[in-house]
């Protein structure tokens, strides 16, 4: 049986936004594995406000994968931290006008791509705050 | 410009089909098991209809049952040997790792009733060893189903080697011919074969009609209970401008076979040669022993799905597998058979080409394919990764 996606979809896939990489993100995430045939690497520039000031994506999977990583990128440029950390796959999925039942998963990878990618910003934050004040210390 | 090039997963039907299944309709629309003149008349075209097939095929008109087409096919043959096993005490079926799933998913509900099913590596080239077939034949063997031509990677199997074989052992050998028929002479008495399932979908018929050959004297039961059609084994009026026009498709892409085929070879070697020079890419299957029309590649950092409707896009018709499995998540199970990883065989793109086909369609796809490919591995993170 063949599926239908969405005219959202299509054009999400046909035209992604906001394909590529960031060459000096400071949130990186990676989910998926390529053995069941999804992987989606989100890069985030965010600035000292904790705003999204670029998202750039690289997706390897389907047209649902694409799809969803574009819209999901979409969703959450110019957001602050908080209301990124928000996203969630229904939200994608309704943005996107709905997906095949069978590729639902494809949208759980996006929030995860996102959220993996925030958490990595925060984790580097800390870092560099330790780093910090063990200078201070010094 | 729009290129069809999925002529494995259906073809279009043909005028001389076409006209021959509305002639049918229109002037033989009796109940061919109706006695009175129009009952009659409709059943001596399909006789005839029927007479004519098992000519081609080169076996006797009363050894050919019309189906819905090849599934329907594929399951009576198989449950029916299963069935004949039984009642010998023979509960060991064989077959491969890359059948159609009319076929594996078959065996696997036999699996439940208790049967041994043994699937037979293809190998890297997409090939059965007929020396491994023997090996795996054992006493209560009741079954070799062994398919013709192979729907995603199109290598043709030693039909023949295996039918010899089998005959020997004294083993029912099955083949699913869906993909082998109209393409190749298909010849059931040299090839020693029992059973064979085709549709006529496949070789410009229409859809929704097919045939089962069962040997003489194979005494196969029912699948369908009720009247006495098609010797009381498949009961329902038959599809007569179905079966008619399966006649005149078949009849149709037999004549000057040589000759397509070869046409077909040269735009499938132009078409291969072109894409194999896109970088880590790979032919998937034996490049040789394969149908003409049938190319199967794999590129490396894309995956199948988002590659298929990007060509969609540029009016490109094609698959990445086989339609049947398209809303599947999992990589080919072919692909798998011949030994690919998954990560590989989740790219894979399968065009496949026949007489209809043109060199100006196959110059299109060498102009558009690569720029796909490439705009798809710009995208993809684990053609990064790759190129580091």
């Amino acid at each position: 049986m063949a599926m239908t996606y969405s005219e959202k979809v299509r054009d999400h896939f046909a035209n992604p936004r906001n394909v590529g990489t960031i060459e000096d993100a400071n949130g990186v995430g990676e989910v998926g594995n390529a053995v069941c045939g999804d992987i989606m690497k989100m890069y985030l520039k965010i600035n000292d406000d904790g705003i999204i000031e670029d998202v750039k994506f690289n997706t390897f999977g389907c047209g649902a994968a694409i799809a969803t990583s574009s819209m999901a990128t979409e969703m959450i440029k110019g957001k602050s931290i908080e209301e990124a950390a928000q996203l969630t796959n229904k939200a994608v999925v309704e943005a996107l006008d709905g997906l095949p039942p069978v590729k639902v998963h494809c949208s759980v990878l996006a929030e995860e791509a996102v959220q993996a990618a925030l958490e990595d910003y925060r984790r580097r934050k800390a870092q560099t705050e330790d780093k910090a004040g063990a200078e201070e210390k010094k | 410009m729009r290129v069809y090039a999925d002529q494995a997963a259906t073809t279009k039907i043909s005028s001389r089909s076409l006209q021959a299944m509305m002639d049918c309709c229109k002037e033989h629309p009796g109940n061919p098991s109706s006695l009175h003149e129009a009952g009659r008349d409709a059943e001596a075209v399909l006789e005839k209809a029927r007479s004519e097939i098992a000519a081609m095929l080169h076996a006797k008109p009363a050894e050919i049952y019309f189906t819905s087409g090849g599934s329907e096919a594929d399951n009576w043959a198989i449950t029916q040997a299963a069935a004949l096993g039984t009642k010998k005490g023979k509960k060991h079926l064989i077959s491969t790792a890359f059948e159609h799933h009319a076929v594996l998913h078959t065996l696997e509900a036999l699996q439940k009733q208790g049967f041994e099913v043994t699937l037979l590596p293809v190998h890297e080239d997409g090939l059965v060893r007929p020396d491994e077939l023997e090996a795996a034949i054992r006493e209560d063997t009741a079954l070799v189903s062994v398919m013709y031509v192979n729907n995603e990677v199109g290598t043709v199997a030693p039909i023949a080697q295996i039918g010899e074989i089998c005959r020997r052992k004294g083993v029912l050998f099955h083949t699913d011919a869906v993909q082998a028929a109209g393409h190749l002479p298909i010849d059931v008495e040299a090839g020693k074969i029992d059973m064979l399932s085709l549709a006529a979908h496949k070789f410009h018929g229409p859809r929704g009609v097919g045939a089962l050959y069962v040997r003489k004297g194979i005494p196969i039961g029912n699948l369908i209970y009720g009247g006495g059609q098609e010797r009381g084994k498949r009961a329902g009026t038959e599809n007569v401008p179905g079966i008619v026009g399966m006649a005149e498709a078949l009849r149709e892409s037999l004549e000057d076979r040589a000759q397509k085929n070869a046409r077909v070879l040269q735009m499938r070697e132009k078409l291969a040669d072109a894409i194999l020079q896109i970088p880590k890419t790979r032919l998937n299957g034996d490049r040789k022993n394969r149908i003409a029309g049938n190319l199967n590649f794999c590129f490396e950092g894309i995956e199948g799905e988002s590659l298929l409707l990007y060509l969609d896009l540029q009016g490109i018709c094609a698959s990445s597998g086989s339609a049947c499995t398209s809303g599947s998540l999992d990589p080919s199970h072919v692909l798998l058979a011949l030994g690919l990883p998954a990560e590989v065989a989740h790219g894979s793109l399968r065009l496949s080409l026949d007489e209809t086909n043109t060199e100006e369609e196959v110059d299109y796809m060498i102009e558009k394919l690569p720029a796909v490919v490439e705009r798809l591995r710009a995208m993809s993170p684990i053609w990064h990764d790759g190129r580091d």
